[in-house]
């Protein structure tokens, strides 16, 4: 199916859109797309500076325009969830990158105090309800969130991103269900990049038109190809627009997972020539080059731009490396709420245990 | 006959490998378990050699992941069904718990759910809250299902082989830290009695009761505390359902004082049980009261300071163990 898709872009013109105006949106989300990837490449430098808490980091690379082109939609106030592959996601809504890289490391100055990291970083004041290491766990929260913009009457959207291989999971369609039959302003975004680490789409469903199962529970429902970062926000701002106004939607963005499933997988599983026309279909470059085509930017002016957000990458590592570990009496904090006694530490109840003559 | 060096995670594998060729019977279902060769290895190339219709990839979809091994034991095969983290146990909770470990009792005993369920939990990789759980008393505290634990390479083997011979469902509970840990084995020694525990190490002055890689924690403290002239049995559970007190009450009352080490949370957990019944059962011969050393009531967090700093090691292991005996014993 995916092969159908390459020969499909590859043989697109890309002029087709000069003209689009001088009020195109391509210049800020080739921004957006340029500081995910970057942002991502740093993330592998910190791995390898053995700097990260751990080595479960899967990166976003090649999947940027559906971060890029969904949140371009998004307003103060909506929410959203997150997968597992989600920095890009979170960085597109406006998240601070050193704060993040920090909470990547493990340390006390990231956004949840080096107790998350990579795999469930939030932030409640940016909308982000959470990232998750369950697949699909993120999923049915936007439903409740629909429910809370439905009640205090918003007008917020809360979008729930995940991946190809969270069509899996029975919840993503008591989720989708439930917000077609309440008609909840919720936006289900599947990131398809073809693999759920070494299971292809293909090898994980008789049926990868994902966007159908959708439609059968009656949400607007369409698929675009994350190649093109103007067609993902073009067809967000419908589906988005059209949740706001009670219509719940899925989109499914097909792309390709340029590398391994978390840092350490080399892929053995795939095919090097599939891989390397997947890393062909790159919205980044794709972005880029439209840029240049249609005279919207210059490549010294895209140099420039990519290396002033290259400085800015590299900032979050030395802010990461510099900060300190979460102190040890923090790990009773916030299992209750901050008013609330913290659990008791064992080593506490063994000194009474013991405290007796 | 011949000893070899093996891997915990080469150990489970072999058990898979043998039983599948004594028993075409025997499938494996499981996200990543065929082509990827399993997220921790044990199955790899096992598709290779006994194909994809009995080394099964599966969808992402844990709880008919599951609920498919309990239709496939009543009906004739052998599932070793693969959940790749026991954090994700809860979502096939109602499989597990409602059905598989139901069937036979709610049937009137006409079937039972021969099926084995492998996964793996603990800390020890910065996985985070949801990748490093140690969850068996989940498992522990329903009826019906059998719960093994190993804790060596030895016991990696001939646990898993027993399991796929039991009636009953097995849930099998590997620790991430230890797949890498090395043993010279002979796998055609004598295989342990399933249910029974292994006494580790003998010594006088008390009793530390546990399983998984915590054993490996209690050894190591152990050897501390002998330096130090304090002798510990040490007794490894192996399976904590089908449990075996007969021997941990022996040691209890020859030693007269136990402690219970355990990576899973304090409260209501594995040692609660296992403190609980020492209490009740060998209450004339304690001479202390029972010690639990376990971890902290909180999530895991994926700083590995706080990681490493809420289970036990074997530092504390020691510690609270000397402080127990200390002035009680002549040293
Ligand atoms: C419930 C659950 N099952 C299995 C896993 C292990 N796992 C983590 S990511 C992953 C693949 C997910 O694939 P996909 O949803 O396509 O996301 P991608 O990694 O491609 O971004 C799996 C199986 C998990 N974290 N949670
Ligand atoms: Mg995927």
């Amino acid at each position: 199916m995916y092969e159908a898709d390459l020969r499909a872009t590859a043989g697109r013109n890309m002029a087709g859109r000069v003209g689009a105006g001088a009020n195109t949106r391509l210049p800020e989300l080739y921004r957006t797309m340029r500081r995910i990837r970057t942002f991502e490449e740093r993330v592998g430098e910190l791995f390898v500076r053995g700097q990260s808490a751990g080595s479960m980091l899967h990166l976003s690379i090649g999947e940027e325009s559906a971060a890029a082109g969904v949140c371009a939609n998004l307003r103060d106030g909506d929410s959203f969830t997150t997968h597992h592959r989600g920095h890009g996601i979170f960085l597109a809504r406006g998240a601070d990158p050193a704060r993040m890289m920090a909470e990547i490391g493990g340390k006390e100055a990231g956004y949840c105090h080096g107790k998350g990291g990579s795999m469930h970083i939030a932030d409640m004041g940016l909308g982000h309800l959470g990232a998750n290491a369950i697949v699909g766990g993120g999923i049915p929260a936007v439903v409740g969130a629909g429910l809370s913009a439905r009640h205090h009457k918003t007008g917020a959207v809360s979008v729930a991103f995940f991946g190809d291989g969270a069509t899996g999971q029975g919840i993503l369609y008591e989720s989708m269900n439930m917000a077609a039959l309440w008609h909840l302003p919720c936006v289900f975004v599947c990131i398809n990049n073809q693999y759920g680490m070494g299971t292809n789409i293909a090898q994980a469903t008789a049926n990868p038109n994902l966007h159908e199962r959708a439609a059968a529970f009656g949400l607007a429902a369409e698929t675009v190809d994350g190649l093109d970062v103007e067609a993902v926000a073009e067809a967000a701002e419908r589906l988005v627009e059209g949740a706001r106004a009670g219509k719940p939607a899925f989109l499914a963005v097909s792309c390709y997972r340029f590398y391994g499933h978390a840092r350490k997988d080399k892929s053995p599983y795939r095919d090097p020539v599939e891989e390397e026309a997947g890393r062909r279909q790159d919205p980044v470059a794709f972005a880029r080059a439209a840029l240049i085509d249609r005279g919207l930017e210059s490549e010294s002016e895209l140099d420039r731009l990519d290396t002033e957000i290259g400085a800015e990458m590299d900032a979050t590592i030395d802010f990461t490396v510099a900060q300190t570990e979460p102190p040890l009496a923090s790990m009773f904090r916030d299992v209750y709420a901050p008013e609330e006694p913290e659990p008791e530490p064992v080593r506490a109840r063994i000194d009474r245990v013991l405290a007796r003559d | 006959m011949a000893l070899q060096e093996l891997t915990y995670r080469d150990a489970l594998r072999k058990a898979l490998a043998d039983a599948m060729t004594e028993n075409p019977d025997v499938v494996i279902l499981g996200e990543e378990v065929g082509r990827y060769g399993g997220a921790y290895g044990v199955t790899k190339d096992l598709i290779k050699e006994f194909g994809a219709e009995r080394v099964i990839d599966t969808p992402i979809s844990e709880p008919a992941i599951v609920g498919a091994a309990v239709g496939a034991a009543m009906t004739g095969l052998r599932p070793v069904a693969e959940l790749m983290y026991v954090d994700f146990i809860g979502m096939t909770m109602d499989q597990l718990a409602n059905q598989a470990a139901k069937i036979r009792y709610m049937f009137g005993g006409q079937i039972g759910v021969p099926m084995v369920l492998r996964t793996q939990g603990g800390t020890g990789r910065s996985a985070g809250a949801q990748h490093s759980q140690s969850l068996e008393a989940y498992v522990m505290h329903t009826p019906g299902l059998r719960l093994a634990m190993p804790a060596t390479v030895a016991d990696a083997y001939h646990l898993l082989r027993m399991a796929l011979t039991k009636p009953d469902p097995v849930v099998f509970i590997e620790h991430k830290a230890l797949y890498t840990m090395k043993e010279s084995v002979d796998l055609d020694a004598e295989p342990l009695t399933w249910g029974k525990a292994a006494v580790r190490r003998e010594g006088r002055d008390l009793v530390i009761v546990t399983y998984s890689r915590q054993l490996h924690y209690c050894l190591e403290a152990a050897r501390t505390m002998s330096a130090q002239g304090i002798e510990a049995t040490v007794i490894d559970l192996r399976t904590l359902n089908p449990l075996d007190f007969d021997t941990i009450r022996a040691h209890v009352e020859r030693t007269g004082r136990a402690m219970v080490v355990s990576e899973g949370v304090m409260t209501a957990g594995v040692a609660a049980e296992l403190s609980a019944r020492i209490t009740e059962e060998c209450f004339d011969f304690l001479e202390d009261p029972v010690v639990r050393v376990t971890g902290e009531d909180i999530p895991i967090s994926v700083s590995t300071v706080l990681e490493t700093g809420s289970v036990p090691g074997p530092q504390l292991i020691a510690d609270t163990a000397l402080r127990m005996l200390a002035g009680r014993v002549p040293a």
